[in-house]
């Protein structure tokens, strides 16, 4: 038995090797380097190597002395997990949609495929792109606001268009919602049609099989679709940089200015909290739904 | 003998492919010059680290036709440039950059200190550089980090700057400007005349300031006094307790609305002005003329306070020597010859070197812009498109006039870590 396992098991690492090897190099090492560069003390100019807890005190200076009212960080978390979330409910809603359409209303293969490649036409210009072309719709003298005036649905531009929360929101909803449609159209395709039938032939009204079928067997699409937008959205500072007028804080935003004024150090610390953060939301999606057993 | 040399000449060939490969084209160029058919091929190269703002093409086009030196941009903010200096000193030759960056640059050693004797021109650079006046002999404001301070190394490796002139040059100065805000007349329609305007309620949700915290909290510093509320020692350096008092009163006007947005480059700054989502803001003079060029109506607005100035030169990365040391002088040496000077005052900058401008203006360009008179024929960009009618005169007037009337400079305190710190809860606010 242990002679013909040990080979067998010198297979297994072998075939697991080279990923292992990128992830090491690629991720953890890396990571390790923030986590050290965290502890580090600076200057104007220079990263010092000698530990210190410069970085996170003071991250969080003044917190505790505010309370009970917030203190910048804090709000900038909330203000943060506030977009993540609207962001992930609205892509979650369109992508659960879109994908369920393509899913059961579609019945040819070959028009499935033919439709989720469609959805993939936006990712064919850059990010960049596509989000500042949502400026000179939304601008005060832009072409929303400006056909709403001549309307006569509104007497003045409307304000909050651009250079809002609106603006974040709506601009990271269209980059982000294919990153639902694909994982949760990938696991509703897999759904065994007869299960509907049979839900159907129950008695289950149309909401009935939604709930009690798709989206429980839909889960881990959901699942995976989540874990893809709030990772992206949580770290992101250029959408709501540009979108925002660079006026709103996030998350992304304080490490962004912290390496621009060379403040290696506290930029890798707020890079660590951030990283901690999202790392719990994730711990939390997964304790849902097992991805690994669903896959 | 006929063997023997082959062989030589192969292993030499071999070493220096292995020289270039390892250790890239400065080394490899600068290795081949033992033989001169080669040399009289091998392309000078300057691989030139800067914002936008003075990376023009015409000026490479033209540098590269008079001195067979290409220059290559790598163009990044403000911020990104002292960035890379501190972090990727080798990827680079020249660096543009301004002098209240020089703070942080010299410290970290990355940068050469040029020599004074190698710069033709140096002896007539402006003694707004040298001395901190006019020519006329007037005193310039020297609140902030004033390019004076810091233009002199005490010796070639040394980290602190000197206190009277040196042959040793930290930044070789090439363009300045006096910088006030830049407002659209034709939706404001009444004159302005104070930094106070920029906090006015009047223009809430229609006001703009650069979010570079070593520039940006310099205009609020200028709109602060020019309210009233306080009367700081010196603007470029201020105390926590200043510092705490500036980021209050603009996050509080942040609060109330009063931003539309912030601007981290020029084309931001650009297209928000143009777009007429702000109509009063921190502008940079080429910005404004960028925005009157499409047409828009947009004013470079000269204020009773005075103007927050700045200026930004020429030096060399420490990783460079040799020929490429020698090609970077030969780089300034041009620069400061005067077409470049020239170009950089039709675009609304002041050069360096007045008197090599000068000579390469037409008398009446150099009455319109630099001696504030009416213009005589039409003033004309450097790309050849119409900037101003005959008639016109200059906003702020004559060089004198502008320069004279300065009231601080861009600058890193004391305390910037504190202020990056706070500039960041005033974003976040």
């Amino acid at each position: 038995m242990a002679l013909r396992d040990k080979p067998s098991q010198f297979v297994a690492w072998l075939q697991a090797g080279p990923m292992m090897l990128v992830f090491l190099v690629f991720f953890l090492v890396p990571l390790a380097f923030v986590i050290i560069v965290s502890f580090w003390d600076y200057n104007e100019y220079e990263m010092i190597p000698s530990f210190t807890t410069r970085g996170y005190v003071e991250t969080f200076e003044g917190c505790l002395a505010q309370l009970p009212d917030l203190c910048t960080i804090l709000k900038t978390y909330l203000k943060t997990l506030k977009l993540c979330f609207l962001v992930w409910l609205i892509t979650l809603v369109i992508g659960f949609t879109v994908a369920y359409f393509l899913a059961f209303h579609i019945r040819s293969k070959t028009w499935q495929i033919a439709l989720s490649l469609i959805c993939t036409i936006p990712f064919w210009t850059s990010n960049v792109i596509r989000m500042i072309a949502w400026i000179p719709l939304l601008g005060r003298n832009g072409l929303v606001n400006s056909g709403l005036v001549k309307a006569g649905v509104i007497d003045k531009p409307l304000e909050w268009l651009l250079y809002s929360e609106f603006a974040v929101v709506l601009a990271l909803v269209h980059l982000f919602t294919f990153f639902m449609v694909v994982p949760i159209f990938n696991s509703m395709i897999r759904i065994d049609k007869r299960l509907i039938e049979a839900a159907y032939d129950a008695g289950a009204t149309g909401f009935q099989t939604l709930t009690n079928v798709i989206i429980p067997l839909a889960k881990p699409g959901i699942v995976i679709g989540s874990i893809f937008v709030i990772t992206i959205v949580m770290g992101d500072f250029v959408t709501i940089g540009v979108m925002g007028g660079q006026q709103i804080a996030a998350a992304g935003k304080i490490i962004e200015t912290r390496l621009n004024a060379l403040q290696f150090p506290a930029a890798a610390a707020n890079a660590v909290i951030l990283l901690g953060i999202t790392f719990m939301i994730i711990a939390m999606l997964s304790r849902l739904v097992d991805v690994r057993k669903e896959l | 003998m006929t063997e023997d040399t082959t062989k030589s000449g192969l292993s030499r060939r071999t070493l220096l492919k292995g020289a270039a490969a390892g250790a890239g084209l400065a080394a490899g160029s600068g290795a081949i010059t033992g033989f001169p058919y080669v040399m009289s091929q091998e392309a000078k190269v300057l691989r030139y680290l800067g914002t936008a703002v003075n990376a023009g093409d015409e000026i490479s086009k033209k540098c590269l036709a008079d001195t067979g030196i290409k220059i290559e941009y790598i163009t990044v903010t403000t911020d990104d440039v002292t960035k890379r200096v501190v972090t990727q000193p080798n990827s680079f030759d020249v660096l543009d950059t301004e002098y209240f960056s020089l703070k942080k640059l010299v410290p970290s050693g990355n940068i050469l200190a040029l020599d004074a004797k190698k710069i033709k021109e140096f002896n007539n650079i402006t003694p707004v550089f040298t001395k901190g006046q006019l020519p006329s002999g007037k005193k310039i404001g020297d609140q902030g980090t004033a390019p004076w301070k810091v233009l002199y190394l005490e010796g070639k490796d040394s980290k602190t700057f000197a206190k009277s002139p040196t042959e040793f040059v930290t930044l070789i100065p090439t363009v300045y400007n006096a910088d006030t805000l830049g407002i659209r007349p034709d939706l404001i329609k009444r004159p302005i005349s104070s930094w106070a305007e920029l906090l006015n309620p009047e223009f809430k949700g229609k006001a703009s300031i650069l979010n570079i915290p070593s520039i940006g909290i310099m205009d609020a510093a200028m709109v602060v006094e020019a309210t009233g509320q306080y009367k700081y020692a010196d603007k470029g350096n201020m105390t926590k307790a200043e510092i705490d008092l500036t980021m209050k009163i603009l996050t509080e006007a942040k609060k109330s609305g009063q931003f539309r947005a912030f601007w981290k480059d020029f084309n931001e700054s650009v297209n928000l002005m143009a777009s007429g989502e702000t109509v009063i803001q921190s502008m940079w003079s080429p910005a404004v003329t960028k925005v009157r060029s499409m047409g828009i109506p947009c004013v470079f607005q000269p204020l009773k306070e005075g103007y927050r100035s700045w200026a930004s030169g020429f030096c060399v990365s420490k990783g460079v020597s040799g020929k490429k040391l020698e090609w970077a002088y030969e780089f300034v040496n041009w620069f400061l010859s005067g077409w470049a000077g020239a170009y950089l005052n039709r675009q609304g900058y002041y050069s360096a070197v007045l008197s090599t401008a000068k000579a390469n203006m037409e008398p009446y360009e150099w009455a319109y812009w630099m001696e504030g008179k009416a213009a005589e024929k039409d003033i004309k960009a450097p790309d050849g498109s119409l900037l101003e009618k005959a008639g016109a005169i200059r906003d702020g007037g004559s060089y004198d006039d502008r320069m004279g009337s300065v009231a601080c400079w861009n600058a890193v305190m004391d305390e910037n870590d504190y202020m990056v710190r706070k500039w960041n809860e005033f974003i976040a606010a």
